[in-house]
């Protein structure tokens, strides 16, 4: 099957992506992405942090969980946890009805965006999804 | 060839084929690692005995053992309670005493359905939101609270108020080494700090005295810590729901009221906590379901499912809230159908029995000329007793009359118990054995 990555997102290879504001050059928002959630399977928790955490790129800042299994959220960008996705808390269903929109995770405030730079473009993001 | 071993299954011929096919060329040789001394020690054991002569030997040294009918006053943290008798006869059926969860643990509704009765039971005795299955007994599932407090809390400190169970404590300080916990005994909730965790306090406390919990709860909630209370359920027929007092998780030893202790065992850990920790909570949980889609002849039927299975460690691997995956379904049965015989108000009326009896006894004791019954505030089923000797005579004294005294509590710091033994009356301690305790007392103290 073809999983959707919408060409306006920045990813990694962990499945995530990233969207940049279109009003703020340092805010983003991340969630992730279809094939993430179809992997999982249906969300039913998340474990997130209070938001004024300091995130680092690369390590884990949180944890998704599914009816099967349990992952760890990693950190795109470093930066500051500046919004956390209340609605997740009672519909966490909307990270697989909606993972590129309603199902947004959170929103951080980059501390180095030269960090973006490391991220994947759509085209190179849809490269690394497997096809079965 | 040498006739084969009774119990070693490889003869010679396989061992010298074994030997050949990894190039050793003796047994010898694959042992010289070990220093010689240590490889063929002699083990002096006298000759084999014959069956009746074995059988004939055990009984002689059963026979030196003190009968089980004779008057026991041991307590501290194992009780004789009156077990009402539906739950041996139920409990010793051949489908729960010899079922073992299946690894698709759905197949068997029933182990599942006992399983969310129990902790129902469990909840509605503490106070609390949530009770996983069980775990092993009182002492780990305490050890456990202390793990959920320092991942609930990110604080790497435990402290234990001090009148809890020497045992309990020692399995929270094992548990603590492994997970880099440090451990306080606190004397007071004053020497709490924003290292802490939580803060264990056990009800009644080791002498027996029943404790206040509020105020500790507020002292641990004003450092951000959790309250853990390790309560005894049988007193939790008369005494204040712990989480109605203001606790986070709740600890017990369900084992007494599903049957008697043998050899201090099998226990039943229980285990309940609060709402927001739920997925916090160790061990096993068993949910309520429906079906989606009802049969074509009738309503959607129940099930039972064991759920919130993302906190365990065959999914979530080292990050799983606990290792346990095991409970004690069977003693968690026998606990469930003595709680449910008895009903809110036996077990308050049993409580109340156990309570008047205890203090009935205690104050003839106190009445007697040589004898003192210090009372450290209001207590439950446990109390202290002072003699006219030393604790250890005393209870040398009484086992020369055929009476298992208290438990010696002579050499613990609180000045009370100083010299004392530490008795235990309950609602199942005949009568016969309160009279002979207190004539056997009386006449102790006429020959000092």
């Amino acid at each position: 099957m073809e999983y959707e990555a919408p060409d306006d997102l920045l990813y990694t290879s962990d499945h995530e992506w990233l969207r940049r504001d279109a009003d703020s050059q340092d805010e983003v928002t991340i969630g992730i992405t279809e094939f993430a959630q179809e992997q999982l399977g249906d969300v039913v928790y998340l474990e997130l942090p209070a938001e004024g955490t300091e995130l680092t790129a690369g390590a884990p800042f949180g944890e998704i969980e599914s009816a099967k299994t349990v992952a760890e959220l990693f950190a795109p960008v470093s930066g500051e946890l500046i919004g956390v996705n209340g609605e997740l808390e009672d519909r966490p269903e909307l990270v697989n009805e909606s993972p590129f929109d309603e199902g947004w995770i959170v929103r951080v405030r980059v501390s180095d965006a030269a960090e973006l730079d490391n991220l994947l473009d759509a085209d190179a993001y849809r490269a690394l999804i497997p096809e079965d | 060839m040498a006739s084969p071993h009774p119990y070693i299954p490889a003869t010679e011929a396989d061992r010298a084929r074994m030997l050949e096919r990894i190039g050793v060329d003796d047994l010898d040789a694959l042992f010289a690692d070990l220093p010689a001394a240590f490889r063929d020690p002699a083990i002096d054991l006298p000759p084999a005995l014959t069956e009746p002569e074995l059988i004939a030997l055990l009984a002689d040294r059963a026979a030196e053992n003190a009968a089980p009918s004779r008057p026991n006053f041991l307590g501290a943290g194992a009780y004789r309670r009156s077990v009402p008798s539906i739950v041996s006869h139920l409990v010793s059926r051949s489908e729960f005493a010899t079922a073992y969860t299946p690894y698709q643990p759905e197949i068997s509704q029933g182990t599942l359905q006992s399983g969310f009765e129990f902790q129902s039971v469990v909840c509605e005795l503490t106070g609390m939101d949530v009770a996983n299955v069980g775990l092993y007994d009182v002492a780990s599932a305490t050890a456990e609270a202390c793990l959920m407090a320092s991942r609930t809390t990110k604080r790497q400190a435990a402290a234990l108020l001090e009148l809890i169970h020497p045992g309990t404590a020692g399995v929270v300080n094992t548990y603590a080494r492994g997970a880099g916990l440090r451990v306080d005994v606190v004397a007071s909730p004053d020497e709490l700090s924003d290292e802490h965790a939580c803060l264990v306090v056990q009800q009644p406390d080791f002498l027996g005295t029943i404790v206040d919990l509020e105020p500790l709860a507020n002292a641990a909630h004003d450092v951000g810590a959790l309250l853990v209370a390790v309560a005894d359920p049988f007193a939790l027929g008369i005494l204040k729901a712990p989480g109605d007092a203001g606790a986070d998780i709740v600890t017990g030893e369900g084992r007494d009221l599903a049957g008697a202790p043998a050899f201090g065992g099998p226990s039943l850990g229980l285990f309940a906590a609060g709402l927001p920790y739920l997925r916090q909570i160790p061990g096993r949980i068993v949910g309520r379901t429906k079906e989606l889609h009802a049969p074509d002849d009738g309503e959607p039927r129940t099930g039972y499912v064991l759920t919130l299975q993302a906190r365990e460690q065959f999914i979530r691997r080292e990050r799983a809230t606990s290792n346990v995956s095991t409970a004690q379904a069977l003693i968690a049965l026998g606990f469930t159908i003595a709680v449910q015989a008895l009903g809110p108000q036996g077990l308050r009326q049993s409580a109340e029995l156990c309570y008047q009896r205890a203090h009935d006894a205690a104050r003839r004791i106190s009445a007697l000329p040589a004898y003192d019954v210090p009372e450290r505030g209001p207590w439950f089923q446990e109390f202290l007793v002072r003699g006219p000797m030393s604790a250890p005579e005393l209870s040398a004294a009484l086992s020369e009359r055929e009476i298992t005294g208290g438990l010696d509590v002579s050499n613990r710091l609180e000045p009370e118990a100083r010299d004392a033994l530490l008795f235990c009356v309950t609602e199942a301690t005949p009568d016969a054995h309160i009279e002979a305790l207190i004539e056997a007392l009386a006449e102790i103290g006429d020959e000092v």
